[in-house]
C-alpha cells in the first residue's frame, strides 16, 4: 500500500482479509480472520479466478418476515465484515469492468470491491464517495439487478457479485467509523442554486461543492431528502441514513434552506437576477399524483400513494398512537393498493405494518410486467402481501357515511402489445367482483408539477409539462439546468442521481468556460 | 428554520392574531395565498390564512381559530416564541378584476381571507362591500380593518346581538335584490355550510361567485393530492389549482364530508392534549374493529 490513508490506523480497524481457503459455498461464521501484512495483500490480489469462482453469492441477512411485517425497522440487516469480504472475493476483477458502464454515476466498482476484499475499507470508502455522494442510499434502493449487477460477468452463468450489498456495507462502515476527509477545494466564487433536495439535487450539490462552487439547496418541505424521506419507507431506507448523508454534504459546505418553494417563494428569474446565483439546477421531483378517474375516489379512505407514504414516512403517522407524531393516517383492517411499481409495493407493505389483514395489491398486467424490483416483490410476498395480477379497479364503493367499504375490480387478460411493447391488458366482460376494504391506495404514477414551470418564462416543457433539456441537462434558459423526475417523468433514485452528476459537470463547464 | 412571533393576541374567543417574521413569504404574498405551518417538532402541517403581509418589514399576520390540538398549541404561543416552519406563499392569488361592485362575504376566521382581497379590489377601482358574520357580536372580526377599504361593512350575528340579525346569506340576498347595488361579483371564505349556502343564494342571480376552499392538506405543493375537490365534476387540487374556485361549480357536500376524515384522530389528539388519551384510543380501536 503506497497510498497514505488520512486518519491513519488510529480507528482500531486492522488490515485483515479472510483466507480464500476458508471461503466455501456461502458458509459463514466459523471462519478465522488473519491479520495480513502488505505482502499477503499482494497474494490476495493474486487469488486465482478458479478460487474466486468457488465462492457462492453471500446471502443478505433479513429480519424474519412475520416479525418485520409488524414493524418499521429495516428489513435487510447488512453484511457482517467476513461476509462482505467473501462476497468481494467473488469479483473476478475484469480489466474492462462492464459493471462500471452499468452504473449511472460511474462508480469504479472493481476497485472498491477489491478494496473490500483486502479489507481496506478506508480505500473502499474513498473510491465510493469519489463517484457517489449517497452510497448508503443507493446501496439500499438501487435496482442493481438491472444495472451494475446485470453487467457482471459472473451473472452470465450463475449469480452476479452483490455490488449493491457491498456498497451498502462500505457506506455503513464509513458512517460509523470515519469522519469525512473532505478537503475543501479552492472556491471558484460561483454560486449555484439547487431546487429540491431529493437524489438529483443532493448529488448535484455534492458534485458542485467538490468543484469549489458555493451551493444552496432550496427544499419545499421542512426536512431535506425529498422522495428519500417522504416516499421510501423506513423499512427499506431508514431516514437516519438519509440524514447522515445530508449531514456529510453540509460538512462539505452545502447550504440547505428548507420551507422554500421555488415557483412560489422565489421564482427562477429571481434566483438568477436578484439573488445572485450564476447557475440553477432544477430537481423538484415527480409532482402530482395521478388518480385513476374512477367513481368513488372522493370517499374517505382513498389515498394517493404519495399522501399515504408522506403521512407515514415524512410525518411519522405510524407513531401517532404513541403520541410522538401529530399527523394521523387511517388504519384499516383491510387495505387494497393498485399499481405494480416500487411505490405500490412500499404502500402495501406499509399498510401491512399498520395492521392491515389482508393487505392486497392489485395490478392490471401480469407479474412479468411489474416495474417493481424483484427483491421488493419477494419481500412483499414473504410478508404475506396478497398480490392479485390481471386485476383492475373500476369503482370505489362507499357506505352511507362516505367511508370506503370495498373496491370493485374486474379481471383482465393480455392482448396485443401496446406502445410500451408490453401486452395490453384487456378487461374480461362480466368478471367484476368486490374486494372489501376500508382504505384504498392508488400508486399508478405522477404527472408534472406546474408550480415552477408556470412561473418561469421561457422554460421549455414538453406536452406533458416535463422540462426539456439537452445532453448536458441544460434547459432552454442559459445557465438553468434540470434533471430527475421533472425531466424524466418518473424514474429511479439512481437515474436522478446520474442526472445530478451530469448536470454538475455541465454546470462546472458553463461557469468556468461559459459553455 | 424558526419563525419568531412578533405579536400574538386574541381577536375573538378562540381566534388568535399572530404576527410572524417570515420575510420570504411576505415578499410575494398576494390576496388569496395561504401558508403551511408546522408548529413544533413532530407537528402536523396545516394550511392557514394570511390576513396581511408587509414586504418592507417582512411580517405576515396569521389569523387562527382553535379547532383542534394543533391550532390550540399554535394559539398558546406568545409574543417572542417561535413557530418551527412557515412555508409559502402557496396557492394561486385571487384574480383581481374590475367587477363594478364586489361583495365580500366572510364567516368567522374566513373574514381574514377577504380582508386583503378588499384592499386589492378597491385599488383597481371597485366599489367594495363586506358582509361579515359571527355567532354573536364578539365573534365578528375585522370590521374596523375592512372599513379602511370597503365602502360599506355589514356585520351580521346569528343572535342579533350586533348588526344584521341573521346569517350572512340573508344580508347578501338583500343586496342582490336591490337593482341599484349592481353586484358584479361575490368573493367569500368561511365554514363550508356558509359557502354552500352563499353559492345557492347567488346562483339564481347569475352573479360570479368565488369561494376560497379549506380542504385537508399535507404538503401544500401538489404532491399529496389530499386536498382534491370536485369542481364542475372534475378533480382539482386546492393547493395548486386553487384554493379559489367558481362556487357554483364546487361540490360542497363532498368537501364537507372529506373534512370529517380524521374526526376520530382529531378527538384523540385533542384529548391527549387535555390528558384523556387512553379511553379515546380504545374508542378509536373499536371503530376500526367494527369497520
Amino acid at each position: 500500500m503506497s497510498r497514505p490513508i488520512a486518519g491513519g490506523r488510529g480507528d482500531g480497524i486492522e488490515r485483515r482479509a479472510c483466507s480464500p481457503a476458508t471461503a466455501v459455498a456461502g458458509e459463514q461464521g466459523t471462519r478465522q480472520w488473519r491479520v495480513m501484512d502488505s505482502g499477503e495483500n499482494e497474494e490476495e490480489q493474486d487469488m486465482k479466478p478458479s478460487e474466486r469462482m468457488k465462492i457462492a453469492r453471500q446471502h443478505m441477512p433479513e429480519q424474519e418476515p412475520l416479525v418485520r411485517a409488524r414493524r418499521f425497522t429495516e428489513v435487510n440487516q447488512g453484511y457482517a465484515p467476513t461476509t462482505a469480504c467473501l462476497e468481494a472475493q467473488r469479483c473476478l476483477q475484469c480489466k474492462d469492468g462492464k459493471c462500471i458502464k452499468g452504473c449511472p454515476v460511474g462508480i469504479d466498482i472493481p476497485a472498491f470491491v477489491a478494496a473490500v476484499s483486502e479489507n481496506d475499507l478506508h480505500k473502499a470508502a474513498d473510491i465510493l464517495f469519489a463517484a457517489n455522494v449517497l452510497p448508503g442510499v443507493t446501496g439500499r434502493v438501487c435496482p442493481q439487478e438491472t444495472q451494475c449487477e446485470a453487467e457482471c460477468i459472473r451473472g452470465k452463468k450463475e449469480t452476479p457479485v452483490a455490488v449493491g450489498y457491498l456498497e451498502r456495507f462500505v457506506a455503513d462502515w464509513a458512517r460509523e467509523h470515519r469522519k469525512d476527509l473532505f478537503t475543501p477545494p479552492p472556491p471558484t466564487g460561483k454560486k449555484v442554486a439547487i431546487v429540491g433536495s431529493g437524489p438529483a439535487g443532493l448529488t448535484c450539490a455534492g458534485e458542485c461543492a467538490k468543484r469549489g462552487h458555493q451551493v444552496t439547496i432550496f427544499e419545499a418541505l421542512h426536512i431535506p431528502g425529498g422522495v428519500l424521506v417522504y416516499g421510501i419507507p423506513e423499512f427499506r431506507l431508514p431516514n437516519f441514513i438519509v440524514e447522515a448523508e445530508v449531514e456529510t454534504l453540509r460538512h462539505r459546505g452545502v447550504d440547505i434552506q428548507c420551507d422554500v418553494v421555488i415557483g412560489q417563494t422565489y421564482t427562477i428569474p429571481e434566483l438568477m437576477e436578484s439573488e445572485g446565483f450564476d447557475a440553477v439546477f432544477i430537481a423538484n421531483g415527480a409532482g402530482l399524483p395521478i388518480f385513476q378517474g374512477i367513481p368513488g375516489e372522493h370517499l374517505k379512505g382513498v389515498y394517493s400513494a404519495n399522501e399515504f407514504l408522506t403521512r407515514v414516512n415524512l410525518m411519522g403517522a405510524y407513531r401517532f398512537r404513541d403520541g410522538e407524531a401529530d399527523t394521523p393516517v387511517m388504519r384499516a383492517s383491510q387495505v387494497v393498493v393498485v399499481g405494480g411499481g416500487n411505490t405500490a409495493m412500499d404502500s402495501v407493505r406499509t399498510a401491512k405494518r399498520l395492521g392491515a389483514e389482508p393487505a392486497i395489491l392489485v395490478y392490471r398486467r401480469s407479474r412479468e410486467e411489474m416495474p417493481a424490483r424483484i427483491e421488493e416483490v419477494k419481500h412483499a410476498e414473504e410478508e404475506g402481501i396478497n398480490i392479485q395480477i390481471l386485476t383492475n379497479p373500476v369503482e370505489v364503493l362507499g357506505d352511507e357515511h362516505g367511508w370506503v367499504r370495498a373496491v370493485r375490480c374486474q379481471r383482465m387478460e393480455l392482448g396485443e402489445p401496446d406502445d410500451s411493447g408490453r401486452r395490453r391488458p384487456v378487461a374480461i366482460k362480466g368478471s367484476e367482483f368486490d374486494i372489501p376494504c376500508q382504505v384504498f391506495i392508488e400508486a399508478i404514477g405522477t404527472r408534472a408539477n406546474p408550480l415552477l414551470t408556470q412561473t418561469t418564462p421561457g422554460l421549455k416543457v414538453n406536452k406533458w409539462g416535463y422540462i426539456e433539456v439537452d445532453a448536458n441537462c441544460m434547459t432552454s434558459i442559459r445557465g438553468v439546468f434540470a434533471g430527475g423526475d421533472i425531466v424524466r417523468g418518473s424514474a429511479t433514485v439512481i437515474l436522478a442521481m446520474g442526472d445530478g452528476k451530469t448536470a454538475a459537470g455541465a454546470i462546472h463547464r458553463y461557469l468556468m468556460n461559459g459553455k | 428554520m424558526m419563525f419568531r412571533i412578533l405579536n400574538a393576541r386574541w381577536l375573538a374567543p378562540q381566534v388568535r392574531w399572530i404576527e410572524v417574521e417570515a420575510p420570504r413569504v411576505a415578499r410575494h404574498h398576494k390576496p388569496g395565498h395561504f401558508v403551511i405551518v408546522r408548529v413544533r417538532d413532530g407537528g402536523e402541517r396545516v394550511p392557514l390564512t394570511v390576513a396581511s403581509s408587509d414586504s418592507k418589514t417582512g411580517v405576515i399576520t396569521l389569523v387562527v381559530q382553535v379547532v383542534g390540538a394543533t391550532t390550540e398549541v399554535l394559539c398558546s404561543l406568545e409574543t417572542g416564541q417561535h413557530i418551527m416552519d412557515v412555508v409559502g406563499p402557496l396557492g394561486k392569488p385571487t384574480e383581481i378584476e374590475e367587477f363594478g361592485h364586489a361583495v365580500l362575504v366572510g364567516g368567522g376566521v374566513g373574514t381574514a381571507v377577504i380582508y386583503p382581497q378588499a384592499g386589492a379590489l378597491k385599488a383597481v377601482g371597485n366599489r367594495v362591500s363586506a358582509v361579515i358574520g359571527g355567532r354573536t357580536k364578539e365573534y365578528v372580526i375585522f370590521e374596523k380593518e375592512l372599513g379602511e377599504y370597503c365602502d360599506v361593512v355589514y356585520p351580521c350575528t346569528d343572535d342579533g346581538s350586533y348588526g344584521y340579525h341573521g346569517f350572512v346569506t340573508g344580508k347578501l340576498k338583500e343586496l342582490l335584490d336591490k337593482p341599484q347595488e349592481k353586484v358584479g361579483a361575490v368573493l367569500m371564505a368561511g365554514p363550508v355550510p356558509m359557502m354552500r349556502a352563499v353559492a345557492e343564494v347567488t346562483r339564481p342571480y347569475g352573479v360570479k361567485t368565488i369561494a376560497s376552499l379549506n380542504p385537508i392538506m399535507v404538503d401544500g405543493t401538489g404532491m399529496c393530492g389530499g386536498c382534491r375537490v370536485k369542481v364542475d365534476g372534475k378533480m382539482k387540487f386546492a393547493c395548486v389549482d386553487g384554493p379559489e374556485f367558481d362556487a357554483h361549480q364546487v361540490d360542497f357536500r363532498e368537501l364537507a364530508d372529506r373534512l370529517t376524515s380524521y374526526r376520530v384522530e382529531e378527538k384523540i389528539a385533542w384529548d391527549r392534549l387535555h390528558g384523556e388519551h387512553e379511553c379515546k384510543l380504545a374508542e378509536a380501536e373499536r371503530r376500526c374493529a367494527s369497520q
